[in-house]
């Protein structure tokens, strides 16, 4: 809770050439310790119910006090992902819930799920096209599975034209999913825009790296980072 | 466990609550044309109460460039009725104005707040106004104290009993807050191990629009800051973003990709009725209305770069506005309606810039590099956004005529999204 406070804009401003933003992501390390979710006036909303994301939000009083947690304000438990049920398949059985291993298998095409993209564009090039017929090959023999395709883009600029830009490279690898048979119901083209850089900093590297959509299966947190 | 949990519930409420002054620091970068010189004297009693007063007005007039503050923290005796002022020595120091009062504990626990903002030279009371406040209301009386004396000698309306909204991130922990104008009495609406973006005010201020990344995929909720209590506003197939709300808060316009591209649609604030407003295969999106409920601006890429465009809200062909450049987005319409703010990108540089409606001339109003998100205070005259001093995200604050500058950061933190909130009714 950090209070903030006005300074001098006699400070130099910032050069562009310095670092935008240094940010250290760690998917991965939730904040276990602060899974209050204190939200007592939630409960009818079905929110966050998924592993790992945590969310509490809090009332404000009309004076700005915050109103303490009322004595039956519940931690929300984490509840996983929708079993996936369905008939075992013939060429890759999949279980109740458990994800083939072949799509982390790093000798599998399947364990490749990043399509990178040029600065400004959203044009699948060839090289991963195989990457991304062998993942509709998978969902056409495996009909129960869905994945998410999210785009992602390069921090400059506003963050929802950011959005709208990792949306269309997200509909653009959806656009040859789709032309090789895999059905709309199978897949969910979905743009995190700059929120979720694999890549921190401002360089021309980093900015690559984030030009990207990824494929994630229902049931996994974060695709495999395979190129 | 629970005990445990609520425990830890507990603490970061009252840290929340009782945050720790940062220092204030505050120094303008340039200043309004007239700088008026006031002199605000230390109320009698304040430094028996829980929150001094006349620190707070201080720092809120000296902040918005518009005034030239005279020291007046040596007078003695304290004056506190007209009849105590000696105006010579306030003429002598060059004050115009003087701000005299007092705090007064009550029995029942509360505080009688008096001020009288006087003219120094025709000798007469210009405002007066007397209080009876919960210790815990005394920053806010600071503030409208502040707005009257800024009404009352600009012209203008003061925004400084205000608040505003940004995210702050720490690490992998993202925290959806909202603050007084100044920065002071931060408190957290949300926090979430995945990024939030947009919030959005409602213009009754009683509730927040924002879009949460929780499920893995942008999703917009509408949530009460006075209970808590939280809605999905949009989760359909694909992306939910950019909220924006309708002057009568009854409606909402959205950007949703469940037709393919990212369209602007309407929707009641319940989430019922979605209607898609514009009918492109490009990019549309960051909608915002006009305060005259008629128009949606918005910014669009159907011309091959991204450019800021309006269209009726009942519909009809969009009007591009801007010209200059190949990057022009973000746009928010100042309250007055006579112009907009957005962000122009130059020579890779992103600035906030101001366009006037009727004119059409554009007015860059920052030095820094990659201004983000601006958004007007309620009286048009101040643009809040987002910018970065040595890769750290910082809210910054510019007049609307460019001359007035200011910062606001939170230690290490990033901060980001920010939006200013609406004037509301006098508690």
């Amino acid at each position: 809770m950090t209070e903030l406070s006005m300074q001098s804009t006699a400070e130099p401003p910032a050069r562009p050439a310095a670092p935008r933003r240094s940010r250290v992501l760690h998917r991965a390390a939730w904040i276990g310790a602060l899974c209050v979710a204190a939200l007592a006036g939630c409960s009818s909303t079905p929110d966050a119910e998924q592993s790992g994301v945590q969310v509490e939000s809090r009332p404000i009083g009309e004076q700005g006090a915050v109103k303490k947690p009322v004595a039956d304000a519940l931690p929300k438990a984490p509840v996983g992902q929708p079993p996936i049920s369905g008939a075992p398949i013939a060429t890759d059985p999949v279980s109740a819930g458990k994800l083939p291993a072949v799509l982390t298998d790093p000798k599998s095409l399947l364990s490749r799920r990043s399509v990178y993209f040029e600065y400004d564009s959203n044009v699948v090039r060839d090289e991963f096209r195989p990457m991304i017929q062998a993942h509709a090959r998978f969902l056409l023999d495996n009909p129960k599975l869905r994945i998410t395709i999210q785009g992602n883009t390069d921090e400059r600029g506003s963050r929802e034209y950011n959005l709208a830009l990792g949306q269309r490279r997200a509909d653009a690898v959806r656009q040859v999913m789709s032309v090789l048979g895999v059905g709309e119901r199978q897949m969910e083209p979905v743009s995190l825009g700059e929120e979720r850089p694999r890549a921190t900093g401002s360089t021309e590297a980093a900015f690559a790296e984030n030009r990207r959509a990824d494929i994630l299966y229902d049931g996994e947190d974060k695709p495999p980072v395979g190129k | 466990m629970l005990a445990t949990l609520v425990a830890l519930a507990g603490l970061m409420l009252a840290l929340g609550t009782t945050p720790a002054r940062a220092q204030l620091k505050i120094e303008i970068t340039g200043a309004g044309a007239n700088q008026s010189p006031i002199a605000v004297v230390p109320f009698a009693g304040e430094d028996r109460i829980a929150q001094a007063l006349t620190p707070v007005i201080i720092a809120n007039l000296q902040r918005s460039g518009l005034f030239r503050m005279i020291d007046a923290q040596d007078v003695r005796p304290i004056p506190v009725q007209p009849a105590d002022l000696r105006y010579a020595d306030f003429s002598a120091r060059g004050a115009d104005s003087v701000v005299i009062g007092s705090a007064s504990p009550l029995p029942d626990g509360r505080v009688e707040v008096r001020f009288r903002l006087m003219d120094v030279a025709k000798q007469s009371q210009l405002a007066g106004f007397s209080y009876m406040v919960s210790p815990a209301q005394l920053r806010l009386t600071a503030h409208r104290i502040s707005d009257a004396i800024y009404e009352r000698l600009t012209g203008d309306v003061g925004v400084f009993s205000t608040k505003i909204t940004y995210v702050e991130r720490q690490g992998n922990r993202f925290e959806l807050k909202i603050a007084d104008a100044d920065g002071a009495n931060a408190q957290t609406v949300l926090a979430s191990s995945e990024p939030i973006i947009s919030p959005k005010w409602s213009p009754d201020g009683t509730r927040l629009a924002y879009v949460s990344f929780e499920r893995k995929k942008p999703i917009i909720y509408v949530q009460s800051l006075t209970n808590g209590s939280r809605t999905v506003l949009a989760n359909f197939r694909g992306s939910n973003s950019a909220p924006a709300w309708s002057p009568d808060g009854n409606r909402l316009a959205v950007v949703l990709t469940r037709d393919g591209p990212s369209q602007v649609y309407l929707i009641d604030a319940d989430g019922s009725n979605v209607q898609r407003l514009t009918k492109s295969s490009a990019i549309d999106t960051e909608p915002a209305f006009t305060p005259d409920g008629r128009f949606i601006l918005f910014t669009s890429d159907r011309g091959g770069s991204p450019q800021i465009y309006r269209v009726p809200v009942s519909g009809g062909d969009p009007e591009r506005l801007t010209f200059e450049g190949t990057y022009n987005v973000s746009p928010r319409p100042s309250p007055d309606g006579r112009s907009f703010t957005f962000v122009q990108r130059s020579g890779g540089r992103f600035n906030v810039a101001v366009q006037d409606f009727a004119t059409r001339q554009v007015q860059v109003l920052t030095d820094t590099a990659v201004d983000e998100s601006p958004s007007f205070a309620p009286n048009s005259r101040i643009i809040l956004y987002a910018t970065e001093v040595r890769g750290r995200g910082i809210l910054a604050a510019v007049s609307s005529d460019g001359r007035v500058r200011q910062r606001l950061s939170a230690g290490s933190n990033d901060v980001r999204e920010p939006a200013w909130g609406p004037l509301l009714k006098a508690q």
